[in-house]
């Protein structure tokens, strides 16, 4: 029991001190949980890493699921998880709260008419950085392009280029390495 | 029932979307389109606060459009639904960890799923473009080629591009002066 309140707070304190998620995550999992808790060594907290980035949904939960399964099991899964996600829901619902009384007053919407032309700056940096990383040849570019028009110019959910890609990626390379 | 709604969406989000930070930006997008529940503003405005606050973007932005559309409980009931299919699947591999990562069907299908999601992320971008940097109704009214771009805001992409190039700050610190710049020189009439 002590240890699954161990893991509910060790992980709410990474999901404060976490900004971005994803790889911004690795050097302070590194500090509290392979240094300090002493839960994992570094190989592994990698091999956590690299299996969170190669299972559906969000890396830093899939990386808070498999530490907490490790240490206490099914209940720890879970309990490090809603850990992590804990300090989100009380930071966002403040503030969600708090600027929704002043969403009409004109100098917040000048601010945010702003900041969403930043959002597009952001987004711009984030496809480089992963289109660097994720288009490494001519069938992954194909697949870049192809989704990238059919989803702007369809109105299909993301979850049919998905499982495409996925069907697409096991066709063309079948059982070799990829 | 919002809830069980809410849950189910963002369960197939948590299912579908692959790797971190803005993997869930397409879904939100299209869930936005389809619901009704928030406009493709509201959600650029999420996001900027979503990487301007601690946390994983991903589950700032379930828990910001949760709470957008049925209040605390909602935001709950988002980010559960959203974390919900990522327990179910890692409780299932764990006790084959290593097999699962390096299955050959396994690593094919991420290696046409990770530029798949870079260009879903892109396809979305262009959306908030559409709305940030391009005044489309403009255009079309007027029929000038001119009046297609939000001049202001075309400066302010291109100088907060290099400024980004040039200087490594945190994307909240450019998130802040962006809105300064917003203020003093109107950039929402």
């Amino acid at each position: 029991m002590t240890e699954l309140v161990d893991l509910f707070f060790t992980f709410s304190r990474i999901g404060v001190l976490t900004f971005g998620g994803g790889y911004a995550m690795l050097p302070i999992l590194q500090r509290e949980i392979v240094e300090d808790k002493k839960w994992a060594e570094d190989s592994e907290l990698a091999d956590y890493f690299a299996i969170g980035q190669c299972t559906p949904g969000i890396i830093a939960v899939n990386t808070a699921t498999f530490i907490g399964c490790k240490r206490k099991g099914v209940a720890g899964g879970i309990v490090a998880t809603l850990g992590l996600v804990f300090p989100a829901l009380i930071i966002i619902t403040v503030i969600a709260a708090f600027l929704r009384n002043f969403a009409d007053l004109q100098p917040v919407k000048d601010a945010f008419a702003a900041v969403r032309v930043c959002v597009c700056v952001l987004i711009l940096n984030a496809v480089i950085k992963l289109g660097k990383s994720s288009v490494k040849d001519t069938v992954t570019l194909i697949i870049f392009l192809c989704v990238f028009l059919l989803s702007f110019f369809t109105n299909y959910s993301p979850i049919l280029w998905v499982v495409l890609a996925a069907a697409a990626g096991i066709l063309v390379k079948g059982g070799r390495r990829a | 029932m919002i809830y069980l709604k809410l849950f189910y969406e963002f369960a197939k989000i948590g299912l579908f979307s692959v790797g971190g930070g803005l993997a869930t930006l397409p879904f939100l997008t299209d869930l936005g389109n389809s619901t009704g529940w928030f406009t493709p503003a509201d959600l650029a405005n999420m996001l900027a606060i979503s990487e301007s606050t601690p946390g994983a973007i991903g589950v700032n932005m379930a828990t910001y459009v949760g709470f957008h559309v049925a209040s605390l409980p909602g935001a709950a009931v988002a980010t559960l639904g959203l974390v919900t299919p990522s327990i179910a699947v890692i409780l299932v591999i764990a006790h084959m960890l290593k097999r699962f990562q390096q299955n050959r069907y396994v690593q094919n299908a991420f290696y046409a799923l990770r530029p798949a999601s870079t260009g879903l992320i892109a396809a979305a971008g262009m959306g908030v473009v559409s709305i940030s940097i391009l005044t489309l109704s403009d255009y079309s009214q007027t029929g000038n080629l001119l009046n297609l771009v939000n001049w202001k805001a075309l400066v302010l992409a291109v100088a907060l591009f290099f400024a980004m190039k040039k200087i490594k700050w945190h994307p909240a610190a450019f998130i802040a002066i962006s809105a300064v710049i917003g203020i003093v020189f109107h950039f929402g009439s």
